[in-house]
Formats: C-alpha cells, structure tokens, sequence
C-alpha cells in the first residue's frame, strides 16, 4: 500500500473539495472524483480526510472506492495504458494485445513499470469498435492493433 | 451563410484516427487559398460509418470523403472546394461492384438506415445550440409547453408505441404517467448514460453529436411527469460526451431552455451531471440511483419502483440516451408517423453498434423488423474476409446469440427475446467460424463475474461456478455432468438473481447452449476446440514431409518437448507440450499444422 | 385497515397491506427458511437486504421466483412456497453457499448454532456440485482482543452491517469489494483493532454463522483452574444468571443464580463471587460522585460538567472515547463493576485470604464481549498483572459446564462465597437498561434527602423504549435522567446534548439492545427481542424478591469501606475504583 502523508495544504485542498459539494455524504462519489483528479489515486489518508469532512464512517468511504473499478488506490503510471476489452475488441484479437503488452513491460494488467512510465489496465468498450481492437495510452487512441505493433507503439513514448 | 460546410467526424473513432488533425488542415488550407469566407469547417458528431472513418462529408453537394488523412486536406480545398471536382480517390468505392459512391444516401451502408434518434449525429455541430436550433431543435419543447397538459403530453408519448431503449422495453409514456400519478413535493428525471455493454457506443455517439436532444427531452419529461431537476448519470470514461453535454446545458440555459419560467411558461427545470465510476450494474435503475446518492451501486428490489421511490426516495423517471433521443421528434412528427415505423409491438427504429467480424463496422439506426440478414449483408457489408457467418451477439453480457436460423427472423424487442436473446442496449457482434462459442460464453461470465455487485448468493456465487466449469470445459477437462450442471445453474440464476442483470447473465450461456451445443460436445467428448481458440485443446504437430529439421522451433520450445536430429524431421511430444504455439509462429517453413 | 386476501399453498390467508409474503405465511403457519433476513422489531429495525435468495417462492404470473422477505402481498396472489421448481433453486442456492464456505463444521464454534448448517440440513445437502473447481473467496483472519473474524465464513446477510452502522452508528463495518470478494469488513479490510470498532459484539450476536465470534478464553481458565499454586476467584455478571439457564433448556426468563453457583463450585473455582457485589460499590462510588456534582452545581459551581454518565459500559467507554473526545470530562470516572471487583479481589481480598496478588487468578462470566477487551486496558493491570484475568461469556461458561460433564438441571441451589458475594436487588438490575440509575436514585435519594425511600420501585425509569427520559422528585429538588440503550440511541442523546436539546443531570448508558440481557455474550438472540423481556423480567424479579434493595445497606459494603477503603471517593478509592479516559478519535 502505497502511504502519503498528507499536509496541510492537501488536506485544505480534500476540504475545499468537500465544501464545494456541501460536505453531504450523498456527494461522496462526487468528491471521490475530485479527490482523485487532484491527486492522481485514492490512497488510505485521501480517504480518511474525506470521511472526516464528510463525518461519515471511514468504512462506507472504502466500501465505495472498493465497489468502483475507476476509483483506485495506487498511483497510475506516467502514460496509463488502458485495453480495451470490449466484445468487438475480444473477437478482434485484444487477449493477444494485452499478453503482447504485459510481455514488452514486463508487468500484468493492473501493475505500474518500476519506473513509474507505464500502468496497464482493462477496461470496457470506449466506443471505438470500428478501430478494434484498441488501447488508450493516456488520452490517445491507438487502433487496429495487432501483437506486433505493441513494441513500437509503446517505444515511442519518452 | 458559407456556399459549402466541410463537416469532419469528430466522434471517438475518427477523433483516434487524427480527425482533429484533418480539422486543422483543411482550416490552413482554406486560409491559404483564401476560402475563409466560401467554406466553413465543422466538427460534429459520429456519422456511424466507423470502418471507413475518418470522414468528411461536403455540403451541399453531400459528398462522402472516407478514410481521410490529414495530409489529404490540401487536395479536398484544392480540387473541391475550389475546382468544383471531386477527389475521387477518397470516395467510398461499393465492395461489389468496384464503383465509387459519392453520396452516402447511395452506399448500402445507409441506404436501409432510418435516422431518428441519430437525426442529427454528423450533421450539426454539438457543440453550438443555434445548429441544433436550426433543425427544429426545442420546437418539440415549445409545442409542449405551449400546446399540451402534461397528460396529453403523456398519451403522446404512450401513442407513440416507444419502449424503452435500454433493455427490457418498458413502454415510455406508461413510465411517464406512473411517475406523474405519483404526488411528490419534488421529482427528478434522470438520464442513465453509463453505457457499460461491452460493445456498444451508441449513447456516446448521441451525447457527443447531438447532446441537445437529451436536454430537450428530459425538460420534456420533467413537464410531464412534474419535476424541475434532470440528473444525467454519465461514464467518467467519457471525457468528450461530458464536455459537450456540459456546454450545450450552459448554452441551453443562456438561451432560457433551462432554469425558471422556461420559454415564458409556468414551467421550471435544470439538470447537472452525476458521473458513473465503473460498474456494469449501474446501468439497472435502482443501483443506479444509489450510485447517485453515493453509495455503493447495488439494485434492491422492486418494488418500490423509482417511479415511486426513486433518487433521494422521490418519484423518478429513468430512461436511457437513446430512449430520450426519440422523444423530441414524436412531438414534432406525431405519434401516429413514429408508430408507422417497425413492428406490431416494437415501434420506430433501434441503433445498433454494429462490430466484430464484419465489414462495415459502425453505428446503424434500422427500422424493428428488419432481419439480421439485411443488417449483415447490406449494411454490414457481409463477413469480413470471406469468412463464413456463424453468429450475432446482441445484448451483451444479458444476452444471447441469433444464428444462421434467425438470419430472416424481424428484429424487435419481442423476437429477440424468444429467440433466447434480448435488445439490451444494442450491441451487435458479428461473429464467424473462427470464433469459439466456448470461449465467447466464457468472455461474457468473466465480463459479468468481475461486474457482479456481490449482493445476491447466485450472481455473486453462481456466476463464479459457471466461468470455472467453462474454464473447465475450454481446457478440456469438462464433463457431460458439466454441462448439465452448467445449464441448471443457468437456469436457477436466472429464476433467483436479484436483479434484472442478474438474471439475464445466464443469457449467453444459454443462449450457447441451445444454438451450439455441439460446439460443447466436441470440447467435452472430443477434447477439440473446432473454431481452434482453445489454446489448451490445440495440439500442434510437425509434418515430417516439410520438416527441413532446422532446429528452430526445438530451440524456441519453452518446456524442450521438441526432439529431433538436426536436418532431419522432428516431433513434438504431446505430453509434455504446453499449447503455447512458439513453435507454430517460429517455423519458416509452415512444417506445424495445428488440430 | 385495508387488507389483501391470498393463498399460501393453498392456504387462504388475510393480512394488512404491506404486509411481506414472509410475514404473511409465518401467520398462516408456514415456515419458509430464510437467512440473511432478520428482523429486530423492539429496535425498528429490519435487515432485508434481500440478497441470500434463500427464501425464494413461487408467485403465479410471475416470470422469476420472488424473495418472500421483500415481496408485498398483493390482491388474489397465489403462492407457492415448496413447489419443485422452489426446492430446486433453493437447493442450489445453499449449495452455492456451500460451495464457498469453509467445511470445517466440526471444529467451528458455531457448529450446531449455525444458521447456513441447519439449511444445509433442512434442505438434505449431501453433496457440492462442481465442488472440485470451487475457489473459495478467503480473506486475512482477524483476532481482536474480544472478537475474530473469519470473513471466509461470511454469507453476506449484512446483518453485522446494519447492527454496526444503523443500530450502533459505530460504522466500524461496511460492505467492501464487489462480485466474488464482496465482503463486510473495516476500511482496507483492516483489523478491527484499528477501526472505530467499539467491540460491543452486537455483530457476533447477529451472525448467523461462524464469521463473527468471539475470543475463546476457556482453555485458558481451565489451565489456570488445573493449577494447584494458583487462587481461582470467579465472579457473575447480574445479567448472566437471567441467560444461562436457555443453554440448558430452561424458557427465557429463568433466573438460575442457585444452579449457576454451584456449577462453578463444581468446575473447581476456588472462590465464587457476584459481580453484584461490584455493582452496589459502583453505585457506592458513581452514586456519590454525582451527588457530589449535583450539590456543586446547585450552589453555584460553574466547573461542574453535567450531566453525568455512567461509564459501567466497555463498548460505550470505547464509543465515546472514540467519537466525543472533547467530552472525556463529563463521564463518571467510576470503573465498571468488572474492574471493581477485580482491583478489591487482587488487594482487599488477596490480603485476606493470605496470598500473593500473582497467585490469584480473577475470572469473570459476562453477558459481553468488551470485557474481554475492557479487562485487557493496560491501566486495569499492576506491574502487567491484570486485576481480571480472563473474561468468559455467558456461552462459554455453558460450554465449560458442558465440557465437564456437569448435569446443570439437577444441580442444587447453592449460594455465593463471601465477603465479596453479598448483593442487593440494586446490584441485580445493573443488567437491564435503565438499572444503573435506578439503582444510583435509590442510594442517592436517601442520602441527598436523609429520608428513607418509601418506594424503591422507579418505574418511570424501565421499559424497552430506545431513548428515556424521567424526572425524579428529590425532595423538592427535580432531578432529571436520561436513558440510552444502544449506541445509536446514545449518539442521539449525546448529540441532542451537545446542542443545547436536554438538560439533564445524569445519563445511563448501555451499548446493546435491553442493556446487558442482550449482550453479545449472550445466549445468541440474532435480534429476536422476546428473549430480551423474559430476561428483564427475571431481573427485575430477582430484585423484588432481594430482602436487601439499596446498595448501600449491603453490609458487606459497609464492612469494606469500614475496613479497607474509608469512605467513598477516598483516596483509595480513587486509586482502586477510578479510571480516567483517552481520546481517540474516530478513524
């Protein structure tokens, strides 16, 4: 578990984030977003200040962030790479795009590069059927994918 | 007014093939030949022809430019716009006749299409509301309010014949009316916008091309069903559905479409967004709206409907993009024109986002009733690759798969359902003899298993033991009890489970196992794999005829179960062979078949 | 009242609307199983996640089977609550329970009380479909000092859920994860130690199966009872005699103090001794401790903290502890009557009897499980040895009767062993919600007035009601009382307190349900309050029935003040009867 302590700056920034949707506990999943924009990942002190400020039980914060597959508590990777793995995707061949991923950086799905450069993870269809299969390296697409593009795809990030 | 508009896909798919690039091109090429003031360049939303995208369509002429690179910008300013000439090498050429197209009303991709709910994707720009205006946008709204009680509103919709586009079919109007006969001191309309079918974008492609649909609609409901607040519920993962839906709301308010005394009327309503954060089960409208109160998304169960009880125990109406995009146009056409279109009981058209093994991949707005068989072969284009057609995937995780059987069967919420599938959202995967339908049940379960809330024992549990006797099965150790196991687990998760998505995950199990049957029989009786997917039931051989004995493929072998003298045949030891296919990709001389 | 007519197998049955199917066939007889359900009426509070699906019915019409627990009965339904096609989808739901739960049965410490066991049972299952490929979920084990967890065990029913957060608001526990590893569990799936948990069991005594448990303490009291250098004192909760006798087939409500003296004699305790003898020297201590604030205030004093709060409690000790760090002043700083005891036994009674603190062991039979935590505190303990060694259950004295084979029912009525067994009716309802203050108005009346009580009965001060609130008639001077039974009602009083709401000047506060009766040492009551008035029944008869009902006419009260500890609130009794709180605030 990765352990941030937090100063009084971020805790102003979890408050101001809390004031702004009036500190009600239905906002929770709100905040949560907030929260995590700012600082990239949800970690264990993240969520408590988010319990304080909204005086809920630090348990039901968890129980959200643990329900949602896009609130995380590890920090992603300098360019996350997001598979998609849709059912166009899937009959496209995406299983061989993820094997050829984890291959090149030498982690699974859901891990970080020791350096920090790359995180990969699943997710579900982002509407780009017509490319498939796809994967996202940060906020770019890259479509029609086969296993041996991977290598010079992944290359050409600094 | 400009003499010619240059509209340029700016959905997900084109926008990941440089369509902004193409954007910014044929801008600098219209500046340089000093056309500013001739041709405008819009970017708008999807225009559904995926597979040949990025496009660019000219008006007025209509001119369908596919497969655009930005480097082609110079040449459409160069010979179009200025020359009058079409570049032909960019139109769209008929796969079966080898002529160009020019017009996208004569290419079989769109010749069966009808747009209503995609009326407007491709042809405006989303992100300026006078363009949505221009095309009769907030008339439907203004008709409403000015013309119609809330019932009469109402018995429209319910005139209309629409069913709710999301997945069961619930008739619209009759949502409406029990949300609006339910007495609140406040209510709330809720748009779900968190798409989760793995394979389907249709409610993307509307939000991003046409988000002022969705606001009309729901001020709509909101006047019929009494309540001043929309909630959309919309996919984090969706950056540029939420910019744009966020700037047509502001526009909408500045415009007085939104906030108090709307139009001059008595009538009030405002809507913000509430993002979604990963889960399938969100998509079913109890969980959902837990999701909205913060909470974990898990479906209780009805009753009490939201129409009852809904978001913050009020009476809420939830219906989904596609569902709303329908609304405005049945005010502005009647009910009676919307209901000439499909069938009996299913009424107007249904968007499919057609994809897989097809060859025209894209998003489809077609008629109920029209068969699987002109979807595939006149829209779609046929199989990709000449391959031969071997299913069509159509519900996602909830449901099943159509066969060469149902190819001439009309499509609608009804016939899909008897046929063991259902509509769900609309996504259409094609599949072809090279797809296991095995592996295809078994990537619906995982799918479903990793988005299983965990609240009920056969979802959280039953779903399990299915994906771990299919994993069974697909590495060949399945047995005949098995599959009969398998199917009463089918069967009692679809009786028992919790919710509507619970009981509907059997669906494409079942769906296999009626339509496939043999396919299971081989994996369990014969230990093969026929589509050859099953990497643990593909066995590799080396043909001594061909075997040059260059050794490579025993030096690449990872577990050595490759002997053999050198120039001289070898052979695989099947016992120890792992499946892993090194030696099959290695060869250079196509000595290893696989069975 | 608007009713609904349908059939139950066959059975035509009449009940309001809103009535559930489960409701509705239990009053036309019919029994249909059920597990996650639960249903804690005297607290108004229902768990029906609807989520085991164990209870599913067949509803004519109806395209799925219905959850009897959260399905309404409607006009003319025509239910079926044993057809094939039920018997079959339950079979396979319990098996799929099953098939995800741990089979060690045989050694599980709810084997025989477990719910998930009897099903299994109930529906004949003798054998797990596709067991071979079955993983299981599991999850870290978790040993706090008064409960475990084995979440591998957990069913997902919520029960402890709802206990911890809607009747508790401990909020220690939340449904965490989704889909196979779903699981309730403490934030990070930490251990219950670093949660807000206050360890007031209420989770355990909900469970219905071997998931939540407490920390098993009989192995060690057996040891040190089998060794021949050490003193073995014992002393009983009041609320453990009104319990005990339903592990041995007595109705709720049978109070067995005679036999449950003679068990321990005959289990080999060297000394048996009641914990009412503690609680009459609590009243001595908290009783003067709040007349004492009540005097200063009335003449003016502006330091005093009203009201005052009785802290006999461990889970509400922890609780407040835990969420009103800024209130730690205000609780009386009288120990419990656990602690009491332990602290006079080990100096006062050691020195009598003529042996070494080290050489006594203290052992307590309690209705809770924060015992087992409370009397682990550092600051009840001299020089690492504990003023209470070990803290049992009421559940695991029966099991040790049990385990040795004594015959509990033809056991004679035998007394306490003194001087620590003396007790009076005050001391007896300790164990029931609103007996603290009872017992505290009985002594402080008479000596704030210097008149003898003419009624020791406060009626105006019992009952079931969550939050109470009574005004009694010191002489002219209104003394008003508050009371609290579980800790959600408790946080409802704090709060209303600390907004000006209340002006009391003193509270009674117990963390689970009828007060100690229903405490999670208990016999397990999984919220079926019937058992929880039998047992305040047999309290509040045992009281009546005490020749001696005002703690501090118990003369072996008296002798010890007289020989040992002075006076109340002396010095001594500072040093051995008061404790002081630490802030911790909440996670």
């Amino acid at each position: 578990m990765n352990k941030l302590i937090l100063n009084d700056c971020h805790k102003k920034t979890i408050k101001d984030i809390c004031d702004s949707f009036g500190n009600k506990p239905g906002e929770l999943i709100n905040v949560l977003h907030k929260t995590q924009e700012h600082f990239g990942y949800l970690p264990e002190e993240v969520q408590n200040e988010v319990a304080v400020n909204l005086n809920m039980p630090l348990a039901k914060v968890y129980g959200v962030v643990s329900f949602y597959t896009f609130f995380t508590m590890t920090p992603k990777g300098k360019y996350p790479i997001s598979i998609c793995m849709g059912t166009a995707c899937f009959v496209r061949g995406a299983e061989k795009i993820v094997e050829a991923v984890e291959k090149e950086l030498n982690i699974k799905v859901g891990g970080v590069t020791e350096d920090g450069k790359f995180s990969v993870d699943c997710l579900r269809c982002i509407g780009a059927c017509g490319l498939a299969p796809v994967m996202m390296i940060g906020g770019k697409v890259h479509g029609r994918l086969e296993p041996g593009m991977i290598k010079g795809i992944l290359d050409s990030y600094e | 007014m400009y003499k010619m508009q240059l509209l340029v896909c700016g959905g997900t798919g084109c926008r990941a093939s440089a369509s902004a690039q193409i954007v910014e091109n044929l801008n600098a090429s219209l500046k340089a030949h000093g056309l500013e003031e001739d041709a405008q360049v819009v970017t708008t939303g999807c225009f559904g022809f995926c597979e040949k995208g990025p496009i660019v369509k000219v008006i007025p002429d209509n001119t369908f430019y596919t497969q655009v690179k930005p480097e082609d910008a110079e040449e459409i300013i160069a010979e179009h716009v200025l020359k009058g000439r079409k570049v032909t090498r960019l139109l769209y050429e008929n796969p079966k006749t080898q002529e160009h197209v020019a017009d996208s009303k004569h290419m079989g991709f769109y010749q069966k299409q009808i747009r209503i709910a995609l009326r407007n994707c491709g042809f405006i720009n989303p992100e300026n509301i006078d363009e949505y205006i221009a095309r009769d946008g907030y008339s439907a709204l203004a008709q409403v309010l000015a013309d119609l009680t809330p019932q009469q509103a109402i018995d429209m919709v319910k005139q209309s014949g629409l069913r709710g586009r999301g997945g069961a079919g619930f008739p619209t109007g009759l949502k409406w009316e029990i949300a609006s006969k339910n007495s609140a001191d406040q209510k709330y309309v809720v748009c779900n916008a968190d798409e989760g079918d793995p394979g389907a974008f249709m409610d993307r492609s509307i939000l991003e091309g046409d988000p002022n649909s969705i606001i009309e609609a729901m001020a709509i409901c909101g006047y019929c069903i009494g309540a001043s607040k929309g909630l959309v519920y919309i996919r984090a993962e969706y950056p540029l559905a939420i910019k744009r839906l966020q700037i047509a709301i502001e526009q909408a308010r500045e415009c007085g479409l939104l906030g108090e005394n709307i139009l001059g009327s008595k009538f009030s309503f405002d809507m913000e967004l509430r993002y979604g954060a990963g889960a399938f089960v969100c998509g079913e409208e109890t969980a959902l709206i837990h999701s909205m109160e913060g909470s974990r998304g898990e479906p209780t169960f009805k009753p009490p409907f939201p129409a009852q009880s809904g978001y913050l125990g009020k009476p809420t109406n939830v219906n989904n993009v596609e569902t709303y995009a329908n609304i405005p146009v049945i005010f502005l056409k009647g009910p009676e024109w919307f209901s000439s279109i499909g069938t009996e009981k299913s009424k107007g058209t249904k968007v499919f986002a057609l994809a897989g093994k097809i060859n025209n991949v894209g998003l489809i707005e077609v008629p109920m009733g029209i068969t699987l068989r002109e979807i595939i072969y006149e829209i779609g284009g046929g199989i990709k690759g000449g391959k031969k057609f071997k299913a069509v995937q159509t519900g996602g995780p909830s449901g099943g798969c159509l066969t060469q059987k149902h190819l001439d069967t009309p499509i609608d919420f009804d016939s899909l359902v008897a046929a063991g599938s259902m509509m769900g959202s609309g996504g259409m995967i094609v599949m072809d003899e090279d797809d296991c339908m095995v592996g295809i049940a078994k990537f619906y379960l995982e799918f479903i298993v990793e988005e299983s809330c965990g609240k009920c024992t056969p979802c959280r549990v039953g779903n399990k033991r299915m994906l771990e006797l299919l994993e069974k099965i697909c590495n060949g150790k399945g047995n005949m009890g098995d599959l009969e196991q398998l199917r009463n687990l089918a069967l009692v998760i679809k009786d028992t489970a919790l919710c509507g998505l619970g009981q509907t995950s059997p669906n494409p199990v079942l769906s296999t196992l009626d339509n496939f049957y043999d396919e299971y029989l081989a994996h369990v009786q014969d230990k093969v794999c026929p589509a050859g997917q099953c990497r643990a039931l593909r066995h590799y051989f080396i043909n001594p005829d061909v075997c040059t004995g260059c050794t490579l493929c025993a030096r690449n072998c990872p577990v050595q179960a490759i002997t053999g003298e050198k120039r001289q045949p070898h052979t695989i030891n099947q016992e120890i062979c792992i499946h892993c296919g090194v030696c099959y990709q290695k060869c250079k001389f196509n000595a290893i078949t696989v069975q | 009242m608007e009713t609904i007519k349908l059939t139950i197998d066959n059975k035509a049955v009449e009940v309001p609307k809103g009535t559930t199917v489960l409701k509705a066939a239990k009053q036309a007889g019919i029994h249909i199983p059920t597990l996650c359900y639960m249903n804690m009426e005297h607290l108004g509070i229902e768990n029906k996640p609807g989520g085991c699906r164990v209870c599913v019915c067949e509803v004519q019409g109806r395209k799925t089977l219905v959850p009897a627990c959260v399905t309404e009965c409607t006009e003319g339904m025509d239910v079926k609550t044993h057809s094939l096609r039920v018997l079959n989808s339950r079979r396979t739901v319990v098996e799929l329970l099953l098939s995800d739960h741990p089979k060690d049965c045989l050694t599980c410490l709810k084997s025989g009380r477990c719910e998930l066991q009897a099903l299994a049972n109930m529906m004949g299952i003798r054998e797990i479909h596709c067991e071979a490929t079955a993983a299981m979920s599991t999850y870290r084990k978790d040993a706090s000092p008064a409960l475990i967890r084995d979440m591998d065990k957990c069913v997902m029913c919520r029960s402890c859920e709802t206990v911890c957060n809607d009747v508790q608001t401990v909020g220690a526990l939340s449904a965490v994860n989704r889909g196979f590893m779903a699981v309730v569990a403490p934030a990070f799936e930490q251990e219950l130690t670093d949660s807000p948990c206050t360890f007031c069991g209420q989770c355990v005594a909900v469970c219905p199966t071997g998931a939540l448990t407490e920390v098993d303490h009989t192995p060690k009291v057996i040891r040190a009872l089998a060794d021949p250098a050490k003193t073995v004192v014992v002393q009983t909760a009041p609320a453990v005699r009104a319990a005990l006798g339903e592990e041995f087939g007595y109705p709720a409500g049978t109070s067995v103090t005679g036999k449950m003296a003679a068990a321990l004699r005959a289990l080999g305790f060297d000394k048996v001794f009641d914990t009412d003898f503690a609680a009459d020297l609590t009243i001595m201590e908290e009783g003067t401790e709040l007349l004492d604030r009540i005097s200063r205030h009335l003449q003016g004093d502006k330091s005093v903290r009203l009201p005052i709060l009785t802290s006999c409690c461990p889970a509400w000790v922890n609780f407040f502890e835990c969420n009103y760090p800024d209130m730690l002043d205000v609780p009386s700083t009288a120990r419990s009557p656990q602690q009491m005891f332990g602290s006079v036994a080990k100096t006062y009674l050691a020195k009598k009897m003529g042996i070494k603190r080290e050489d006594m062991v203290v052992v307590s039979i309690m209705p809770c499980l924060a015992k087992k935590y409370e009397c682990q505190r550092e600051e009840f303990s001299v020089d690492g040895n504990p003023d209470v060694d070990y803290a049992l259950s009421t559940r695991e004295l029966a099991q040790l009767i049990k385990m040795a084979n004594i015959d509990f029912r033809s056991l004679p009525d035998e007394d306490f062993d003194h001087p620590m067994g003396e007790s009076t009716g005050a001391g007896v309802i300790f164990g029931v919600t609103g007996g603290v203050i009872e017992a505290a108005t009985r002594t402080a009346y008479e000596v704030f007035t210097g008149k003898k009580l003419e009624k020791v009965d406060f009626t105006e001060l019992r009952g079931l009601e969550g939050i109470r609130t009574a005004t009694v008639d010191f002489n002219g001077t209104p003394i008003h009382i508050g009371i609290a039974h579980t800790l959600g009602n408790a946080r409802k009083l704090l709060d209303g307190i600390k907004k000006g709401m209340y002006n009391f000047h003193a509270i009674e506060i117990m963390a689970c349900p009828g007060g100690c009766i229903g405490g999670a040492g208990q016999p397990l009551h999984r919220g079926n309050s019937s058992f929880i008035k039998a047992r305040m029944e047999a309290i509040y008869k045992e009281d009546a029935g005490k020749p001696i009902r005002k703690s501090h006419e118990n003369p072996e009260i008296i002798a010890l003040y007289e020989d040992f500890l002075g006076k109340p609130l002396s010095e001594k009794s500072h040093h051995l009867l008061h404790t002081h709180y630490f802030g911790h605030p909440k996670k």
